[in-house]
């Protein structure tokens, strides 16, 4: 059965209450899972205190102001801070989302509470292991497909048909969606999960690719497709403001299209 | 199948390939939408019939359900609630039943109940409407 209740070696204890910065006026307190796969204890909440004054205004200023200036051990991946690389994909205040797009002042309740997508296997801290999440995009072949003879330039597409990947093509595979869906939790290991199957339906749709066939018999599975319940967390969580829930309907469309 | 074991050298690629595409899973979406389609005026028509006959003698409500019109519309209402629910509690025991053996016997035995359900409900019916 699913298991509902975190196994003995995972539930989390109260952790460290690192002191406030000295001389600060303005604070933000976070509370942040704490998981070191080195030092055989269960996972913990930390609490740190942010100097607003010293530090931007986005979640993730506030966790490299404690990582620079608090505690260095404190472990996540960050790279570009303007929501293009997905690399601070973490579950914020309740919700997946990235935390260089999350303003601390619009944290309810203005505690900072921060743990790892859920879910999934953590690595560190707030690290969660993307392996299978990546595996899954690649079984989806995210590449045109071609049978045609190569042209001596690009494929040409129209315009129209250039549109139909806007709110597709977008994804920066971030996995805030998939790890906000029950069906995911559950199923996982056989549920592709809606950022892959966003990915699918980009190129599905899309005008030049010549596998369509082939991409819809790899997905007519039930549980690789069919297990969407259309549950809508997927396009409630993603921060870009994609709809993955859209893009699974239009491949179930299709699959039943093809059927009369 | 869920083989999470960290003591597996198997790829993830191959992992996620699993048991590769099953090719089916349209249909079984497609018949739970026509048979919740199907419910929406067969439900209503049952209930319909059922508030007809209650409070009646024997003899009455006999009569009512015995009518051909009353009886194919229990019987379609029957085929279509119980097609329903076998799909809809199949879909139930694949997301949360993992252990493979206990996932089986829950889906052969979604398979009998349901079966049964209907037989049983369908039979009488019939039996009422051809007064035997």
């Amino acid at each position: 059965m699913v298991q509902l209740t975190l196994p003995k070696n995972s539930q989390i204890s109260d952790g460290v209450q690192w002191p406030k910065p000295p001389g600060a006026n303005r604070l933000t307190e976070y509370r942040i899972y704490r998981w070191n796969p080195d030092d055989g204890r269960n996972p913990r909440i930390d609490t740190y205190y942010v100097d607003r004054d010293d530090c931007g205004p986005m979640v993730l200023d506030g966790l490299i102001y404690i990582k620079n200036t608090i505690d260095p051990t404190l472990t996540f991946r960050r790279s570009c801070r303007e929501g293009i690389c997905g690399s601070c994909a973490m579950n914020i205040d309740g919700t997946n989302t990235l935390a260089c797009l999350k303003s601390m002042d619009d944290v309810r309740g203005g505690c900072v509470k921060i743990y790892p997508l859920p879910h999934m296997p953590v690595v560190k801290d707030l690290i969660p292991d993307l392996t299978q999440f990546y595996a899954q995009h690649a079984s989806i072949e995210p590449w045109l497909h071609t049978e045609t003879p190569a042209p001596e330039k690009e494929w040409p597409q129209s315009r129209n048909d250039r549109e139909k990947l806007d709110g597709l093509y977008e994804c920066i595979l971030c996995a805030c969606c998939s790890t906000s869906c029950p069906s995911y939790w559950w199923n996982g290991d056989r549920y592709l999960g809606p950022a892959a199957l966003l990915g699918a339906y980009r190129w599905l749709i899309d005008s030049r690719d010549e596998a369509t066939g082939e991409r819809l018999d790899n997905l007519e599975d039930p549980f690789r497709l069919y297990r969407c319940h259309t549950i809508m967390n997927c396009a409630k969580a993603c921060p870009k403001g994609l709809n993955p829930a859209k893009a699974i309907a239009e491949i179930k469309k299709m699959m039943v299209t093809r059927q009369f | 199948m869920s083989n999470h074991s960290g003591t597996s050298m198997r790829t993830t690629r191959s992992r996620v390939q699993g048991l590769g595409s099953a090719r089916s899973g349209t249909g079984h979406f497609w018949w739970q939408r026509v048979t919740a389609l199907a419910n929406i005026p067969l439900v209503l028509a049952a209930l319909a019939i059922l508030i007809c006959v209650a409070g009646k003698p024997h003899a009455e409500a006999v009569a009512v359900l015995g009518h051909p019109l009353a009886a194919i519309v229990l019987i379609l209402a029957l085929f279509s609630v119980t097609t329903h629910m076998r799909i809809g509690m199949q879909v139930v025991i694949e997301d949360y039943v993992h252990a493979e053996g206990a996932k089986v016997l829950a889906l052969v035995g979604n398979i009998f109940f349901c079966t049964a359900v209907a037989l049983a409900g369908i039979f009488a019916i019939l039996k009422i409407s051809f007064g035997v």
